[in-house]
């Protein structure tokens, strides 16, 4: 009897749960899936939840709930992974002997990683929305603030969906127009890249969108610094931005459990192979999500790209075949723009977002980089097909894991 | 596309980063640096060099990394090629944009 650990039941693990506990036989592999926390948190409803678009319980449910039957769920915090005796620690001193291990932990935010970013203001006027209680906090805020200067605030990338704090600006602008109060907020977006986005014909679409919404763009901007008492952000050039309100998206970092198991790379995030999604270091330990550190967008989206070919990876791994080299580290992210509006973006490593129709050429519906009602109504259904059909791990018909070129106006 | 550097044609991309590190070399460096407005020190070099390798042992770089390696600090990296140190600094040092951002 062989056993599988799955670490890290969020989007990634729970949606290999659900596909390899149809195609493993349970007589020969037993399939274990461990997570610290006991609910799952739709983390895509963090950009609404703070502009009370949704409510706490539209994005938060039961692990259990997504996990089949037949795969065991154990609660508990994991303490480190020994990789050379395929061992997993857990904090209870529990140990887990596993002969094919998938880390599945994802990426968090770690906003002591700058000078002042977790001070007297955090949580006050310095915000993040990249975790419930910060998106919850910040929401409160929101509905009693008179306006002022906004500030809008990536850290450092790699971040998680990397469109979402221009997504909050866009939302933000929406927000304070319905109130009445655009008025009284100026808007500054705040960039360490050269631009919007971090691929150049979805920068140039958006920088339009950021231009009409009248908000300001600040780029290269590298952080050094939170001064809470003067209320500004220094960058290490010396650059100053003041501010009435931060919300600001911290550096984002792998578990401290690679750190830990010396399995993670400076931001803790695990080298993979980006093609077949197995670590770098050990033939039996595979990555997914947003814990690698593939040069994919880390998004729930790619997730569900990855699961379908990790799953047949670990078929091939298990029968002892050479692993299918496919991943292509397609993306595709609905991009919230305000007023009832979104864009869709469809990527991969080696193409950027562009012009055209999805998911099928010619046809659409949805409309590639351009800003459509159609769109909107896309990511607010994402939410729906996330709990409904994305964790449970089923094809999503029409869409495929690799990228299609066809339809598409490069 | 290609660019006169030296009077010799060198393969660049439309950022006017370099896209074949062989045709790089330390006068090519120089020029890359002249364009940049930034007159080059033994640190500047020692930088120059220290990301070199890095890039050679296919390390994906990032300002945090520099900051850490020992070489030079965020600050002092910042000093020595203002405002955006590490896409200058790759600039001149003949490799590609880090793809650090995604
Ligand atoms: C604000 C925001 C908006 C987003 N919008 C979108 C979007 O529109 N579209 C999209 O596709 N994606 C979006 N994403 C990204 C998406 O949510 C993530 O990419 C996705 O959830 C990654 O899945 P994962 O399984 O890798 O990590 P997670 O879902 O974060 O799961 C990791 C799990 O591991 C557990 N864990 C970690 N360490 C330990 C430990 N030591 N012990 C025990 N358990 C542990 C955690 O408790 C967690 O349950 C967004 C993210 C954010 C923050």
């Amino acid at each position: 009897m062989k056993r599988l650990v799955i670490l890290g039941a969020g989007t990634a693990g729970t949606m290999m749960a659900n596909h390899l506990s149809h195609e493993l036989d349970k007589e020969e592999c037993e399939i274990d899936i461990i997570d610290e926390r006991e609910e799952h948190y739709y983390q895509p409803g963090y950009l609404f939840l703070p502009f009370d678009i949704y409510e706490p319980e539209d994005i938060v449910k039961s692990i259990r709930e997504f996990i089949p039957k037949g795969v065991r769920l154990l609660n508990d915090k994991i303490e480190k992974v020994d990789a050379e005796k395929n061992l997993v620690l857990m904090e209870n001193g529990d140990r887990l002997h596993y002969d094919i291990l998938i880390i599945a932990t994802g990426a968090k935010i770690a906003p002591e990683e700058v000078e002042g970013m977790k001070g007297d203001e955090w949580h006050r006027s310095v915000f993040d929305f990249y975790t419930f209680e910060g998106a919850l906090t910040l929401r409160n805020k929101l509905r009693e603030w008179e306006g002022g200067k906004l500030v809008v605030h990536i850290t450092e990338m790699p971040i998680k969906c990397p469109v979402a704090p221009l997504e909050f600006s866009f939302l933000a602008d929406s927000y304070f127009k319905n109130k009445k109060m655009r008025d009284k907020v100026e808007i500054t977006y705040v960039t360490p890249l050269s631009g919007a986005f971090t691929k150049p014909k979805a920068t140039a679409a958006l920088d339009h969108l950021l231009q009409e919404k009248n908000i300001k763009v600040e780029t290269d901007f590298a952080i050094a610094e939170v001064d809470n008492e003067n209320k500004k952000i220094i960058d290490y050039g010396g650059k100053e931005i003041e501010f009435d309100l931060l919300v600001t998206v911290p550096t984002n970092k792998g578990d401290e459990l690679m750190e830990r198991s010396g399995l993670g790379d400076e931001l803790n995030y695990v080298p993979t192979n980006k093609a077949t999604l197995q670590s770098q270091k050990y033939q039996n330990i595979f990555v997914i999500g947003d814990a690698s550190n593939i040069p994919a967008s880390k998004a729930g989206s790619v997730a569900h790209f990855e699961a379908e070919i990790l799953t047949e990876n670990i078929l091939r791994y298990i029968k002892g075949e050479p692993l299918k080299e496919e991943f292509d580290g397609h993306a595709n992210c609905f991009v919230e723009t305000g007023n009832g509006k979104a864009l869709l973006i469809d990527f991969n490593y080696t193409h950027e977002p562009v012009e055209g129709e999805f998911p099928f050429p010619g046809v659409g519906p949805l409309r590639l980089l351009k800003e459509s009602r159609m769109n909107h109504m896309g990511k607010l259904a994402f939410r729906w097909i996330y709990w409904n059909v994305l964790l449970k791990g089923t094809h999503i018909p029409f869409v495929s894991a690799t990228m299609q070129e066809s339809g598409k106006h490069f | 596309m290609e660019k006169i550097i030296m009077g010799k044609p060198i393969e660049v991309n439309e950022e006017g980063y370099m896209t074949n590190f062989s045709q790089w070399n330390k006068e090519i460096g120089e020029e890359l640096a002249k364009e940049a407005h930034i007159p080059l020190s033994s640190r500047h070099w020692q930088v120059i060099n220290y990301i070199q390798d890095e890039y050679k042992k296919e390390v994906p770089l990032s300002i945090r990394k520099i900051g850490k390696s020992g070489v030079v600090d965020i600050k002092e990296f910042y000093s020595l090629f203002p405002n955006a140190p590490l896409k200058t600094a790759t600039k001149i040092a003949g490799i590609p944009k880090p793809a650090s951002c995604i």
